[in-house]
């Protein structure tokens, strides 16, 4: 983490923390758009930018219609053409429609145009359930775009993280989804340093170090998996706690490093088990580090159904908890 | 349709000069001869597949001719050959592409007639329908954003293209924001084998535009001059930060859809011998001869020179290596990129 300018922080949560990057890179650079719905005098449905229109205009921060393909399409267009827009999609569950201008066109225009024509485009959304979000305000929709070159995709957890990776995203001459697990925008609180800094996309971070166990995750349950393993941590099993934060692309050698230590590795993630995150990592260490395992590798992820339900008992059976990661551990670790 | 061979001899120009009423005739017998090669080269077996643009010629010359080079932005579709010869690709670049040469903009990795060049302020764009419309509004958004004045973008596509939702988000995001854009359909009556009667309840698409609350308009796209008159009025209207328009040309479609498509599995020669009829080259040549801005030795010496350019770019780029297999790798994302990222 580089920081510039000064080593003092702020106290933020992580929808602070959007917030803050966002109002400072309006600042910056006036090449910056912001696109989406509601995102103007409402300030977007998590007032995130709110504010924003009186300071900066109506034309750079643009409530647009309900039309999600456009709202990135016109976003790649403005970003081929020099500028810097950063297009929201109001829940990462209404992406489908935009899905061709991310995968089709914004992912493709550098590969395509043999480098003459570039997109540097953040596409920002929330997404995650835990929040009684029911089937239409509660996926995870990483799976359906880590498959693609040429994109970028990060999911960061901690506030610090938030601004240090959503400042790379603007930076980046490529493509950026950045995704931001609604249920930690008010729950996660933390230390931010002030000033503008960078994180590294495609670097993870180990949060904590351990011996008997990898745990790899990211977003929401990085902070599960990390009450999970102070559970174990009790009982005297230490565990080690990566937290990818960028999914594309993923961070091979800390994840490699730390399996060869532990010798066994347990990814724990949110969205469905089939063909998720999960399925990618655990088939990398497979080719990579087979034989510098004590166990096969473990992974506790969503059941695969469509989607969790609005009734509570439908939604916790879905999502996971620091108990049920934690007794994922025990097992894994006891194997 | 206007029967341009049978206008008196008092040519309206629509403030064209001589010089450029012959190069959009220049323009239209190069698209012609280019075509030709395409499916020429096409059945020695020695390019894969080709587009052509045959019956749009008269539309895209007349449509150049209403670009500002250096100053507007075209986001075409893959029939726009003599827009983009006409905007100042060389044929040699359309060669290229053909042949998928390494030297391509896009460095052979794209369809044919799927142009790039940032050069002559042509957009990249891919082969999927109506995505690139969007991309058109998002550079005419950053031209008015920026206060860039006497620039407008330009984007063209088929009439089955407007049925895209991309299509119909993109109209009306420019209109809501009076943005410097100008959409022409190039309504040649078929999308493969869909005819317009399946593609559309209202046959007349520039009537959409009123639903948008834009100014519509449909014009002979058969006729160059016209073209011309219409789309520059529209760019200009668009150049001047008055807001964008929705025109439809009407033309017909001669050739296969592509090499790869037969025509003759959905239409019949006649419907075709019908449409040839029509045909805007021998027509637009008439037109020039019978009120005296070409002889017919001229205008033969015009062909030869067209043919002269197009087997030259023929040799030219055939002669060059493709892309080696290391090129695969470059471009995905700024900087070295390694497969498991
Ligand atoms: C999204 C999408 N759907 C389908 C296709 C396949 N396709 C390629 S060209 C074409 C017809 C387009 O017709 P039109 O827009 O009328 O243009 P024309 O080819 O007649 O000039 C179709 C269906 C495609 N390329 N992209």
């Amino acid at each position: 983490m580089a920081v510039t300018e000064t080593s003092a922080t702020t106290v933020m949560n992580n929808v602070e923390a959007v917030r803050a990057t966002l109002y400072e890179a309006m600042k910056n650079d006036d090449r910056t758009i912001i696109i989406g719905e509601d995102v103007g005098p409402r300030g977007n449905v998590f007032l995130i930018t709110k504010d924003f229109i009186e300071e900066f205009g109506e034309s750079r921060v643009i409530d647009t219609p309900i039309a999600e393909a456009s709202i990135v399409g016109i976003a790649v267009g403005m970003a081929m053409e020099g500028l810097r827009p950063i297009a929201e999609i109001q829940f990462a569950d209404f992406i489908y429609p935009a899905f061709n201008q991310i995968v089709g066109e914004a992912a493709k225009t550098r590969y395509r145009s043999n480098g003459e024509y570039t997109c540097p485009l953040v596409i920002r959304t929330p997404y995650g359930g835990g929040v009684r979000g029911a089937l239409s305000h509660s996926v995870s929709i990483e799976a359906l775009f880590y498959h693609v070159p040429g994109l970028k995709i990060v999911a960061p957890s901690f506030p610090a993280d938030v601004k240090g990776l959503l400042n790379a995203a603007i930076d980046d001459p490529d493509p950026v989804l950045f995704l931001e697990h609604k249920k930690t925008y008010r729950l996660i609180k933390g230390e931010v340093p002030n000033g503008h800094y960078t994180i590294p996309i495609g670097k993870a971070n180990v949060l904590q170090e351990g011996t008997r166990l990898t745990v790899v995750s990211y977003g929401l349950y990085v902070h599960w998996a990390l009450e999970a393993a102070k559970q174990l941590a009790g009982e005297g099993l230490s565990v080690e706690v990566i937290d990818l934060r960028s999914i594309r692309p993923m961070d091979k050698e800390t994840i490699l490093a730390s399996v060869e230590k532990t010798r066994k590795l347990l990814i724990v993630h949110e969205d469905n088990k089939f063909g998720g995150i999960g399925a990618e990592i655990s088939a990398m260490v497979a080719e990579e580090a087979l034989f510098h395992l004590d166990a096969p590798i473990r992974r506790h992820c969503a059941p695969d159904v469509p989607a969790m339900g609005y009734a509570l008992p439908l939604e916790e059976e879905y999502m996971s908890s620091p108990e049920r990661m934690a007794q994922a551990m025990r097992d894994l670790v006891a194997f | 349709m206007t029967d341009v061979g049978t206008r008196p001899a008092t040519l309206d120009k629509r403030g064209l000069s001589d010089e450029q009423l012959l190069a959009i005739f220049r323009n239209m017998l190069l698209q012609r001869q280019l075509d030709n090669r395409g499916f020429q080269l096409n059945r020695q077996g020695k390019v894969p597949f080709a587009l052509g643009s045959e019956g749009h010629e008269a539309l895209q010359a007349g449509a150049a001719m209403a670009f500002h080079r250096g100053k507007d932005i075209l986001a075409p579709y893959y029939r726009d050959l003599g827009l983009a010869v006409g905007i100042g690709l060389t044929p040699f670049e359309i060669l290229l592409s053909l042949f998928a040469r390494a030297d391509d903009h896009n460095g052979g990795r794209q369809f044919p007639n799927h142009y790039s060049s940032k050069a002559a302020g042509l957009m990249s764009f891919s082969s999927i329908l109506a995505a690139h419309i969007p991309h058109a509004v998002g550079a005419a958004y950053a031209i008015k954003y920026r206060g860039e004045t006497g620039r407008a973008v330009l984007a063209t596509c088929g009439d089955g293209t407007t049925s895209e939702g991309e299509w119909h988000e993109s109209m009306n995001f420019a209109a809501i924001h009076k943005l410097p854009f100008v959409m022409l359909v190039e309504n040649n009556g078929w999308a493969i084998s869909t005819p317009l009667s399946k593609q559309m309840a209202e046959p007349e698409i520039w009537k959409r535009a009123a639903g948008y609350g834009l100014p519509g308009r449909r014009f002979n796209g058969l006729d160059p001059i016209e073209t011309y008159a219409v789309v520059s009025e529209a760019m200009e209207r668009a150049r001047s930060g008055a807001g964008p328009s929705l025109i439809e040309g009407t033309c017909y479609r001669f050739l296969a859809h592509s090499t790869d498509d037969n025509d003759m599995t959905y239409r019949t020669r006649e419907m075709v011998e019908e449409y040839r009829k029509h045909d805007p080259v021998p027509r637009f040549e008439a037109l020039l001869i019978q009120n005296g801005l070409a002889t017919k030795e001229q205008v033969d010496a015009l062909r030869k020179d067209v043919l002269r350019e197009t087997n030259e770019a023929t040799d030219a780029a055939e002669a060059l290596p493709y892309p080696v297999p290391a090129d695969l790798y470059t471009n995905v994302y700024e900087g070295a990129w390694q497969p498991w990222q």
